[in-house]
């Protein structure tokens, strides 16, 4: 564990823009495709 | 020749769409504790990196977000290779369905591999062979959905856009093997075939979960996928 | 819209993705796909003159001498060595010993006056102490060398 505490954790060695921004915009985007997966597939339905 | 007949009898959509729901929802679970498990690997058993520091921490999505906008492309091609030259349903509609996910992940790679590079090379975007080779990919997915929506005949959707999947499938070597073949910023591979990884194990480990619960993520979704175009084409 | 309206904005969509993806590779063709010079080529006259290029290399150890913004270092390949200057900030991983890509023009007199510099890492991944450990192994194979010598 590299990690004293969890502001150590969020700054990530000061590089915590690129690393969180990453994992954002990854996560966002999975989350959306399953959002309209769930739609369409509602709509498909009736 | 009665594993035959079952293939044939999966081949139909109406068969497939139960099934398909069930391996999607398996899958779906999967997806979900894989990634749990491959972000505590990532973030609290690998070690800092020696050169990099923490900011190398984004190549547990970068490296499995690249490996299966690859794999999908390959994948896609292969089913509307196989709806072109049989002219099955069922295969023309799982290359549809897979597009969308293959298009998210290569957008995923790019915009990491962008967050990455600005820290580590000094960059966001080079033209160099391997990130202009991974954009073409991403040109290409979003050509073969675009080119099937303006298409309203489904059939006929289905052969331009197999036609355009199997021309753009010379691009993925091109991809994979950018780094060797020519001068490029982007570094070699880290995991190969062909070599031991250059890699500390945790880290490995993380990366290759997180690659695993991408596979499992994709199936999901694409199955799901695949069922709304049954539905839809019914 | 028309059927054959339909058709027609199709064969547009999918020509101009098909353009689209020709035109990058056409132009990566041109000049990326040989994303940089090596000192050698440098050295050979094979890099264009007079242009804007870049060059690769590793950044020779100790040879990075910085006079306030300026910095100055060579660019090796091990056979050849080019000269650079350049004034601005540094990527973090630019180090001695590390690659190193740099984009500007050569001068008339041999050195290379870079616009911009991009650090090009390895593709290994190790915790420090790992790091630590290869260095020593290295160190201490050089002095059993030079003591063999």
């Amino acid at each position: 564990m590299s990690w004293g505490s969890w502001g150590e954790f969020w700054a990530m060695g000061g590089k915590g823009f690129f690393v969180w921004g990453s994992y954002a915009v990854t996560f966002a985007c999975l989350a959306l495709e399953v959002y309209f997966l769930r739609r369409r597939s509602r709509e498909a339905k009736t | 020749m009665s594993t035959a007949i079952r293939w044939f009898w999966f081949a139909s959509p109406q068969t497939f769409y139960p099934l398909a729901g069930a391996i999607a929802r398996v899958s779906a679970v999967g997806a979900a504790l894989l990634v749990a498990a491959g972000l505590y690997v990532g973030f609290f058993v690998a070690p800092t990196d020696a050169q990099q520091g923490e900011v190398y921490r984004v190549i547990f999505i970068h490296v499995p977000a690249a490996w299966m906008s690859m794999f999908l492309y390959v994948v896609m091609a292969f089913w509307a290779a196989i709806g072109l030259a049989f002219n099955t349903r069922l295969s023309a509609m799982m290359a549809s369905a897979i597009a969308p996910t293959g298009a998210l992940f290569t957008f995923v790679a790019l915009w990491t591999g962008a967050l990455w590079g600005r820290p580590t090379w000094g960059t966001y975007w080079v033209w160099d062979a391997r990130l202009t080779s991974e954009l073409i990919l991403l040109f290409l997915y979003l050509g073969f959905m675009a080119l099937q929506a303006a298409i309203d005949d489904a059939r006929r959707a289905d052969r331009a856009g197999a036609v355009l999947a199997i021309v753009g499938v010379v691009n993925v070597p091109i991809i994979y093997y950018s780094v060797q073949w020519w001068n490029t910023l982007h570094q070699g591979a880290s995991v190969s075939l062909t070599r031991a990884p250059s890699m500390a194990s945790t880290m490995l480990a993380g990366m290759l979960l997180m690659a695993l619960a991408f596979w499992l993520y994709s199936i999901a979704a694409t199955l799901a996928r695949v069922r709304c175009i049954i539905r839809e084409r019914a | 819209m028309k059927p054959r309206h339909k058709r027609l904005a199709a064969i547009a969509v999918g020509l101009a993705a098909l353009g689209a993806a020709a035109a990058l590779v056409l132009s990566a063709m041109r000049e990326n796909l040989v994303f940089f010079f090596t000192p050698s080529q440098v050295a050979a006259s094979e890099a264009p003159q007079g242009r804007t290029f870049r060059i690769g290399g590793m950044v020779e150890k100790g040879s990075v001498q910085r006079s306030g913004v300026e910095v100055r270092f060579l660019v090796t390949d091990t056979a050849k060595a080019i000269p650079v200057v350049y004034s601005g900030a540094l990527p973090d991983l630019f180090r001695e010993g590390k690659g190193v890509v740099a984009q500007g023009q050569l001068g008339p007199d041999g050195v290379f006056r870079a616009r911009e510099v991009l650090a090009k890492h390895d593709e290994n991944y190790m915790p420090p102490e790992a790091a630590e450990a290869v260095k020593r192994a290295h160190e201490t194979a050089e002095r059993a060398a030079k003591t063999l010598k």
